[in-house]
């Protein structure tokens, strides 16, 4: 035994340990870049679960585009939807078994271009479900395509000379949509680049999954997120880049938190 | 003797499946089928058998939620017709490929594109053929009674367990529309989470307990060599099919010197030709595939050696006749006769065409 690993077995003790990895996340090694946001929100949710003591409860749905594979990562059961339908995929699941945890977990790409339909359909009915969104303008799996979220001006590989705004229409503030519908209990816009907004995240998506047990409609939380590989940069610089560029179009905060609307507003006269 | 009553074709689904205990719909309307889902709502079997129905705002939601509650274990359908099917082709290869059980029906309309809203059967080769991306293949039942609409969704159902598979029940819009008399089902209990545990507690995503791993309903597959096994343990599944569940219905055609195969409202139509055939002298049979996949592939190289020909009779421009060909293999002539455009032919002009086809 080497002197270090000597040391460092002085210092692994259980007096010693402040943190320590949730038993829902398994030992494989993640399949996501240095510095992509992916690996914090899944370690969150997975606290979140452990903590409240859900997991026997809880069904994920996994989407296409990075995080395709979380299902390999956070021990519970999953089911891995096709691109955009996740939504439709939670609501399923949630109808027939109306007293298990669901949620579904999407990027850009995912939840705001291809699957707008069922996202804001799936809200707009109030599923009681929670919907965990990462943003981070661009799509990771397919190569740094643009996404909906793009930023004018952005690079991506689709567009090589910046997102422009007459070829290409508009970052969609998809989250500023959602928190319009009658159906959404809870709209919060995160991100995890520091250790402080890492642990106001993990608050936010403690209590969509608390609302989910309420039963007043769906929980939505958005991440705004890093891709370094996407967005050609370190992970340093990428959450440099992100807080100049990305919080001004995608301010955090919550957007809404006042539980599903009151059907009477809606009702027919007479 | 269960309760007899006269009702339509899609009616009739929606009664079945409330109860043969299913536990959820998701719909989007189309015609000829509307009325599956109107009778579902108007029903209420939330109530009662605690089934879901849920107005979805597409057919590819539909489908996809479908996906989900299938994966959780639970028997769940939805129904459309032609066009719907087309956006459900996805998530139908989905579940396909993650082996999901579900009953989708669909109440064929004519095509291509928006077509009509009158019956045809043009969506043969997209029922047994795939339809969606990738080698597989849906379990398809044929009915061409108002009964058979509602044995189907009880049969449909076991065999959609049975082999972890996506039935489909190839209805038409004649069918769907049609009323007859039926013999109901008593009401059967919606499966309790025990018997989901007994039957599917080896796949479903009930909840991931400390006893065993996690659950995961998926069709990817990273490793090459992983996927072609997947692929080679659905051909194997495809394969019991065909050796165990082949169905079909053979009307006079033992003395048969020429046999059609019809299958749905078709057959039905060629049943009285069979008649109007004989009454002139001519030997003429009926085969009508119950089964379209798995194909009765069997019966028709069976009689390929002893009739002098074969007529395919099909509301499209000649599809199954493509399967007949490959049964009879060069043995006998096969011919085809249909109509299209939402045109239901009557049973004289199917004597015609066999006349003419075959010279007599």
């Amino acid at each position: 035994m080497s002197v270090l690993t000597e040391r460092i077995n002085e210092i692994i003790k259980p007096e010693n340990l402040v943190y320590a990895k949730s038993p829902l996340l398994n030992d494989d090694a993640m399949h996501y870049c240095p510095g992509c946001s992916h690996g914090v929100v899944h370690r969150l949710i997975a606290e979140v679960i452990e903590e409240m003591g859900i997991q026997e409860q809880t069904i994920g749905v996994s989407p296409v585009g990075c995080a395709v594979f979380a299902y390999n990562y956070i021990d519970i059961d999953w089911a891995e939807a096709a691109h955009g339908r996740a939504p439709a995929v939670a609501t399923g699941i949630k109808r027939v078994m109306p007293e298990k945890y669901v949620f579904s977990y999407q990027g850009d790409g995912d939840l705001a271009a291809i699957g707008t339909a069922e996202t804001l359909h799936a809200i707009n009915r109030g599923e009681n479900i929670v919907m965990i969104f990462i943003n981070n303008a661009i799509y990771g799996m397919t190569g740094g395509q643009m996404a909906p979220t793009t930023l004018i001006g952005q690079i991506t590989a689709t567009t090589p000379n910046g997102r422009n705004a007459d070829l290409n229409g508009y970052p969609l503030k998809i989250t500023e949509l959602i928190a319009q519908l009658p159906g959404a209990a809870y709209v919060t816009r995160q991100s995890v680049q520091t250790p402080a907004a890492v642990r106001k995240a993990k608050k936010a998506i403690r209590k969509a999954f608390e609302i989910q047990a309420k039963k007043i409609g769906t929980s939505f939380v958005e991440v705004v997120s890093t891709c370094s590989s996407g967005w050609k940069l370190t992970p340093v610089a990428s959450n440099k880049w992100m807080e100049e560029n990305m919080f001004p179009q995608y301010p955090l905060g919550d957007l809404k938190d006042s539980g599903r609307a009151d059907a009477d507003l809606y009702r027919i006269k007479g | 003797m269960g309760e007899l009553r006269l009702m339509k074709g899609n009616e009739v689904i929606a009664e079945a499946a409330i109860r043969c205990g299913c536990d959820g719909y998701f719909g989007y309307p189309i015609t000829p089928q509307s009325e599956v889902m109107e009778t579902l709502m108007t029903l209420r079997p939330w109530e009662d058998s605690g089934m879901v129905v849920l107005q979805a705002e597409s057919e590819i939601a539909s489908i996809h939620m479908v996906y989900g509650a299938a994966g959780a274990g639970k028997r769940v359908m939805t129904s459309s017709s032609s066009p719907g099917i087309s956006l459900m082709a996805e998530g139908i290869s989905y579940m396909a490929g993650a082996e999901l059980p579900c009953v989708i029906v669909n109440v064929q309309r004519g095509g291509p594109g928006l077509g009509t809203i009158q019956p045809s059967q043009a969506d043969y080769n997209q029922a047994t053929k795939g339809g969606g991306h990738g080698d597989y293949s849906l379990f398809v039942l044929a009915p061409a009674s108002v009964q058979e609409m509602h044995d189907f969704v009880v049969l449909g159902f076991e065999m959609a367990f049975k082999y972890r598979n996506p039935v489909m029940i190839l209805a038409d819009g004649v069918i769907g529309q049609l009323m007859e008399k039926v013999e109901l089902i008593d009401q059967r209990p919606r499966w309790t989470n025990e018997q989901i545990e007994e039957i599917s507690g080896d796949w479903a995503t009930t909840g991931k307990r400390s006893n065993r791993q996690k659950h995961v309903i998926t069709s990817l597959e990273m490793d090459s060599n992983t996927m072609e096994q997947n692929n080679l343990r659905l051909q194997a599944k495809y394969n019991r099919m065909k050796d165990e569940e082949v169905r079909y219905e053979s009307i006079e055609c033992e003395d048969a010197d020429y046999i059609m195969v019809a299958f749905g409202s078709a057959a039905r139509i060629c049943q009285k030709t069979v008649q109007i055939a004989r009454r002139k002298g001519v030997k003429v049979g009926l085969i009508r595939p119950i089964t379209l996949f798995p194909f009765p592939e069997k019966i028709i190289a069976e009689y390929a050696t002893k009739v002098k020909g074969f007529l395919s009779v099909e509301f499209n421009a000649g599809q199954m006749v493509n399967d007949i060909r490959l049964a009879v293999n060069g043995k006998t002539q096969v011919e085809y006769f249909g109509r299209m455009g939402g045109i239901v032919p009557t049973p004289d002009e199917v004597e015609l065409a066999l006349e003419q086809r075959f010279n007599n």
